[in-house]
């Protein structure tokens, strides 16, 4: 058995009188996607600057693949690749630009660097944007070449440090495609973000951070029932039966049912598994139906990241940043 | 982003394709690691090609030396050697000198901005030799010393100005300057990772530049200054380099001036080059 891609045991990082990183403990095997899920100021960037060489811990020890980040750092950079929060490439350069530089810093001979980025380019989509400057590219086409640039030399590893915040969903979605694509390819992929509906798609384990600490780690699905299904939002045609409403939906459910502010709304935290929350739904639904109230709109939503957050500590998302 | 020009077709028509990145996912084809050398050199070409993209910032290195030759020509000639024309004959050398090293303050300004667009992260994250990021953008600036020191001996040329020492006294003493500009530039890439803002870095390298240049053999003749000034002015590399430059320039080269200067650069290196990739790696 090879060693794991990432393993850090006590991971502190200090700035200031901040823990930023307070005694983190992950274990990441090769070839899967992990995701690193938390509010912003959770300390996810710093564990991955850490990682990718970038920031000196102050406490703890991380191995990639084996080889201590510290005193083996070159081993390390020759494994991996990081495509950071704020656009790792140039601005002032063009697309090409951006990847021959990249390809020749890689010790790729001038012609392979070349057809190396041109192939990129049109495996990204972006050989129409080839000889532009990165700052006339809009968020996704300037993500997709940061992507590229990471992928330069088939990396073992690959930090992607929220590589959808600010990103349209179209975008958004072919990023995602992309980092399938990659993982299917063998690369393991370390994947911070603030959403938990982008770690559910994505990682096959997530581990949540909050103030530089692990505070829940497992399967998304393990996570999910950890905190509850999810919500169920019922909007009924007639604000008259919303109490004769509630007491179906609460006894079918078997949990309490909110009143929401709009007169013809209720919502309900599903409890137990995914599947389990659809099942007491639809029961729930057929009650409401045999019971002649009209129903216009339902929802089943997945557990939002504050409701993660909620469920783990007591407080929303939101809170943290004020907190930290 | 509010000047973002996007196609929307380039966007809407992309989807990535499993073969397509198959392929340039290929495994097993990693070269070796560039030298120091070749690796300097790539990130001297990165320089060469912001400075062809922005080419305004060159303004700098040409308005900028012009300015500084015309304005203390015409304002200490007349004052302080009787006339312009022989007071050119000693001051060329030494607004060449100021010049050249005032400009070498954008290294850390460059070096700043750079850094907090994030592209250093990727730079970092390579497995190359480590300065070689920070050589090759001094690399790149080294070109717009030579382009200012050419700019202010053409100016000089066209006021008057005849340096005895020839076209090889001339090459060389620039050759010098750009040497010693090298070297001192990593002072300013050692405040342009220590310091938080471009503005801090700008205010810090005046503070440096202005007595380092002014308190120096540059513009007048030390001697009619009290004597704890010329203390400072005999210490002051500036002062050296300046009479090194001259010597060359006049063809009765200075040795112990030159090698004095060769000396500091040295020096400037060993120092605040190590202070330098001391901060890169801690960063």
């Amino acid at each position: 058995m090879s060693a794991p891609a990432i393993e850090t045991s006590g991971l502190v990082k200090i700035f200031g009188a901040n823990r930023a990183v307070d005694g983190v403990d992950l274990t990441v095997p090769a070839g899967t996607v992990y995701g690193l899920l938390g509010p912003n100021g959770a300390g996810k960037t710093t564990v991955v600057r850490m990682l990718a060489t970038l920031l000196r811990p102050d406490g703890g020890s991380a191995h990639v693949f084996g080889n201590d980040i510290v005193s083996e750092a070159d081993a390390v950079r020759a494994r991996v690749s990081l495509t950071g929060q704020y656009a790792s490439v140039d601005e002032d350069l063009t697309g090409t630009e951006n990847l021959v530089l990249l390809a020749r810093l890689l010790g790729h001979s001038r012609p392979r660097a070349r057809e190396r980025a041109a192939q990129l380019l049109e495996a990204f989509g972006l050989t129409e944007a080839a000889d532009r400057q990165v700052k006339k590219y809009s968020g996704g086409m300037r993500r997709r070449l940061d992507i590229g640039a990471s992928i330069l030399n088939t990396p073992d590893l690959l930090f992607l440090d929220e590589p959808t915040t600010g990103l349209d969903p179209r975008s958004r979605n072919q990023v995602w495609d992309i980092i399938r694509m990659v993982v299917a390819n063998g690369t393991t992929v370390l994947l911070t973000t603030q959403y938990l509906d982008e770690a559910d798609r994505l990682a096959g384990r997530i581990a949540v951070i909050d103030h530089g600490r692990v505070i829940a780690e497992g399967t998304p699905g393990e996570l999910k029932s950890s905190v509850g299904a999810g919500t169920i939002h019922v909007r009924l045609r007639d604000a008259a039966q919303r109490p004769a409403a509630e007491r179906i939906i609460a006894t079918a459910l078997e949990t309490a049912v909110e009143l929401d502010a709009d007169p013809v709304s209720l919502t309900a935290r599903a409890v137990g598994s995914e599947q389990g929350a659809a099942e007491h739904a639809s029961r729930a639904l057929a009650a409401l139906a045999t019971a002649g109230i009209v129903v216009d709109d339902f929802a089943l939503g997945q557990p939002s990241l504050d409701e993660v957050f909620l469920a783990l500590t007591d407080r929303p998302a939101q809170q943290q940043e004020v907190n930290a | 982003m509010s000047t973002t020009t996007t196609t929307p077709d380039a966007a809407t028509a992309y989807a990535p394709s499993a073969e397509t990145l198959a392929a340039v996912l290929s495994r097993g084809e990693r070269p070796p690691r560039p030298s120091a050398l070749s690796a300097s050199l790539t990130f001297g070409w990165r320089a060469i090609l912001k400075i062809k993209h922005v080419p305004e910032q060159l303004f700098d290195v040409t308005a900028f030396p012009i300015i500084m030759t015309l304005m203390f020509t015409y304002l200490f000639g007349g004052a302080l050697a009787g006339s312009t024309g022989e007071y050119l004959q000693f001051f060329l050398p030494g607004i060449m000198v100021t010049s050249v090293v005032m400009i070498t303050m954008y290294t850390g300004v460059g070096l700043n901005t750079d850094i907090e667009k994030g592209v250093f992260d990727r730079f970092r994250t390579l497995p190359v030799w480590r300065p070689a990021a920070l050589v090759g953008m001094i690399f790149g600036d080294v070109l717009r010393y030579i382009l200012a020191a050419l700019v202010i001996m053409s100016v000089g040329l066209a006021l008057g100005f005849r340096p005895e020492g020839g076209v090889a006294g001339v090459a060389a003493a620039i050759g010098l300057l750009v040497v010693f500009s090298f070297a001192f530039s990593w002072v300013w890439t050692m405040f342009g990772l220590f310091l938080r803002s471009e503005k801090s870095v700008m205010g810090v390298s005046m503070l440096v530049l202005m007595p380092l240049t002014f308190l120096s053999n540059v513009f007048v003749d030390p001697r009619t200054m009290p004597g704890w000034l010329q203390a400072f002015v005999e210490v002051n590399p500036i002062s050296h380099l300046v009479t090194a430059v001259r010597s060359m320039m006049s063809g009765a080269w200075d040795m112990s001036e030159i090698t004095w200067t060769l000396i500091a650069s040295a020096a400037f290196v060993a120092v605040f080059g190590t202070l330098t990739m001391r901060l890169y790696n801690r960063r």
